[in-house]
């Protein structure tokens, strides 16, 4: 089933000479269907949200943006990602919530020579090695969130943290991106089965470690189990949890007060304090009836990002180079704030540790509570050949 | 490894082996008396989860979300078994499969369409929102102690129901030979209908119970439906009494695997090569457990011991 939406522009608004005009396409795919869609329908809201304010234009010319879902399955996007490129002829590819969905993917579109903005997925390969002038990256490298954890506990003092994530490749890389900024003692490292609902023999296992702190990467609704049971057993007030991708405001809906003054590493928050994210949260409280979350935030900044490079090509999207040139320029104002490509593509950006809240309207939110990082760029760009 | 850990994720297991027996009583008995294979069991737990959490949200009391949401998934019960199970009951083992896989496709679907991707909240009820202090640092919530309690009543209660009474001797006839019992007058569809209700409760039961421990999605009865199967096919088919052990026991096999393998292996091979193997051998326990059952005793454990 293709999620097609078309958000044409009207052609009898615009002045006569964009009447004739080939609208800009951009093709956007997430995952929307399945346990972990999420994510992907607050990036798509908030894509969306950026879209409407722009009147569905992009740099002035009327845009169509084609939206598929990936299903988080690696060769359903690699086909979608085909059709986009060969069928619908996107002049942009955008979206992606998953790294494996997107390592698939990346190849294809590089092989035709596409133009990428992955809006959440950022794989170690694709910021090292195996980057490409066509690749960019609009949120973090996926080890950055984890870092800003890291030197948190660090800068903390945390002597002891015991450090906790799904037995899998996400999971083993955002321990290690922890360790990267940490230097105290890891006392347990486990590893728990990915999908796995019952917490509680590794919440007693923390219990009795009685560490400083934990970390932990446990996304979707591993994560909401794990807060949820955490809470219960006591420990969130007595050992400070600390985590990435895993209490935001698309679980805190769930967790509720359970996820009260937990800690993690973002690049955004609702509450930083810029014009530009003032009028987008509340933009995207009007819309949908709740707060954004990280994801929506990315997906808003990828409109205004496309946006400014279309102004600064004068809505020309024929020259490939031209536009790459554009985007790599970043020609827009970010809901957090100071934002740059690095040479590899990907963001050089402050980092956050924020603490999940309930708001005075009884909605709860991440809050930022300090500054980790300024101008962070990822661990990889050195391995990454391109000038 | 100190004794009050050992014994704190004994508890653990105890109470995550509960759950399953909840879940596995209805399949066990919907299988082994009624012949019929209902992959859509796992969906009576999500829907039990959902209502109750819906009916909480409204009324803002637990116990009576509670009420509202058990009537609510027998209802529904009742509504898929009039509309589908009844007519897949007659047919082979591999429609009922398709036909039950079916539902587990329409209701998830259903639910994100209605409800969103996201998880919906349900809160433990105020009055459980305590815990048993064990040691200075070792603490047992109160709610799952709470689950614990009813898995055991509801144990007891379901042995009397099919041990003691009319109307369980005619299920447990009716599992051995069909045919005569419903020759000898008695309306076997009208029983099996009651049998499925009931498991059909139980299972929405579990879901509710569960539903302030995990993250209560479309998609959270396929774990648990993996789970119950392997506790029917150890416990041996047909067996309430079967499915109650064997739930315990799976649940305390896969909690002290997870807890205490990887550093049991440490000891043995090493740190870095238990930190690789341990964990994914842990979540590979209790399907070798599963394995050396069906090697050594295929009907199961507790099959054929008249523990029906």
């Amino acid at each position: 089933m293709n999620l097609k939406s078309l958000l044409m522009a009207s052609a009898l608004a615009l002045p006569a000479f964009a009447a004739q005009a080939e609208p800009v396409k951009i093709g956007f795919m997430a995952t929307l269907s399945g346990p972990s869609a999420a994510l992907g329908v607050h990036m798509r809201n908030g894509f969306q949200l950026g879209m409407k304010e722009l009147g569905n234009t992009l740099g002035g010319q009327p845009a169509e943006v084609i939206v598929v879902d990936d299903e988080l399955k690696p060769d359903v996007g690699v086909a979608k990602a085909k059709g986009l490129i060969e069928r619908d002829k996107v002049d942009v590819l955008t979206g992606i919530v998953f790294s494996n969905v997107m390592m698939a993917v990346s190849k294809v579109a590089n092989d035709a020579g596409t133009i990428t903005i992955s809006t959440n997925a950022g794989p170690s390969p694709l910021a090292g090695k195996g980057c490409t002038a066509n690749f960019f990256q609009i949120s973090t490298q996926n080890d950055m969130n984890h870092e800003v954890m890291g030197k948190y506990a660090q800068d903390k003092g945390f002597k002891r943290v015991v450090l906790m994530a799904p037995n899998y490749q996400a999971g083993k890389d955002a321990l290690a991106g922890f360790k990267r900024f940490y230097k105290g003692e890891v006392v347990d490292e486990m590893f728990t089965q990915l999908g796995q609902l019952d917490f509680s023999a590794e919440i007693a296992k923390i219990s009795a470690a009685s560490p400083d702190a934990i970390f932990t990467f446990m996304p979707g609704g591993m994560g909401v189990a794990l807060v949820k049971q955490y809470d219960q057993a006591g420990l969130s007030k007595k050992i400070p949890f600390l985590s990435a991708f895993t209490v935001d405001e698309t679980t805190l809906p769930a967790t509720k007060e359970a996820a009260e003054g937990m800690f993690s590493g973002a690049q955004w928050a609702p509450n930083l304090d810029n014009a530009e994210n003032k009028a987008f949260v509340a933009a995207y409280e009007k819309e949908f009836g709740a707060p954004p979350s990280l994801y929506a935030s990315q997906g808003y900044d990828l409109a205004k990002l496309l946006d400014g490079a279309l102004k600064a090509t004068g809505g020309k999207v024929s020259d490939k180079a031209a536009l790459r040139d554009a985007i790599a320029k970043a020609p827009f104002k970010s809901v957090r704030g100071a934002f740059k490509f690095n040479r590899n593509g990907f963001p050089v950006q402050d980092q956050f540790v924020v603490k999940a809240v309930k708001r005075a309207d009884g909605q709860f939110v991440t809050e930022s509570v300090a500054k980790v990082f300024t101008a962070h760029q990822d661990a990889y760009v050195g391995e990454c050949p391109l000038k | 490894m100190s004794s009050t850990l050992f014994l704190l994720q004994l508890l653990n297991g105890l109470q995550f082996g509960m759950v399953l027996f909840l879940v596995a009583a209805g399949l066990t008995l919907v299988f082994g008396v009624m012949d019929f294979i209902n992959l859509a069991h796992g969906v009576q737990y999500t829907l039990g989860a959902y209502l109750t959490a819906l009916c909480v949200a409204k009324f803002g009391h637990f116990g009576l979300g509670l009420v509202a949401g058990l009537l609510g998934a027998l209802i529904l019960g009742y509504v898929l078994e009039w509309l589908l199970f009844g007519v897949l009951m007659h047919r082979s083992h591999l429609e009922q499969v398709l036909g039950t896989f079916g539902v587990i496709l329409v209701v998830t679907d259903g639910l994100k369409m209605l409800f969103g991707p996201a998880p919906l909240p349900l809160a433990v009820p105020e009055a459980f929102q305590w815990s048993v202090r064990l040691t200075p640092t070792l603490v047992y919530p109160a709610w799952r102690l709470a689950i614990m309690l009813a898995g055991v009543v509801l144990a007891l209660v379901l042995w009397w129901l099919v041990a003691k009474t009319r109307l369980g001797m005619l299920v447990r006839a009716g599992s051995t030979d069909r045919e005569t019992v419903s020759a000898l007058g008695v309306n076997i569809d009208k029983l099996f209908r009651l049998v499925f209700a009931f498991g059909a409760v139980l299972a929405a039961f579990a879901g509710a119970m569960a539903g302030p421990l995990i993250s209560i999605e479309p998609t959270m009865g396929d774990n648990i439906l993996i789970l119950a199967f392997v506790v029917i096919v150890v416990g041996g088919i047909g067996s309430v009494r079967g499915a109650f052990f064997a739930a315990i026991l799976i649940g305390v096999v896969d909690t002290l695997g997870r807890a205490f393998l990887t550093g049991w292996l440490a000891g043995l091979v090493g740190k870095p090569a238990a930190a690789s193997v341990g964990p994914a051998l842990a979540s590979m326990l209790i399907y070798i457990l599963m394995a050396l059952v069906l090697a050594v005793r295929p009907q199961g454990l507790f099959a054929g011991a008249g523990g029906k």
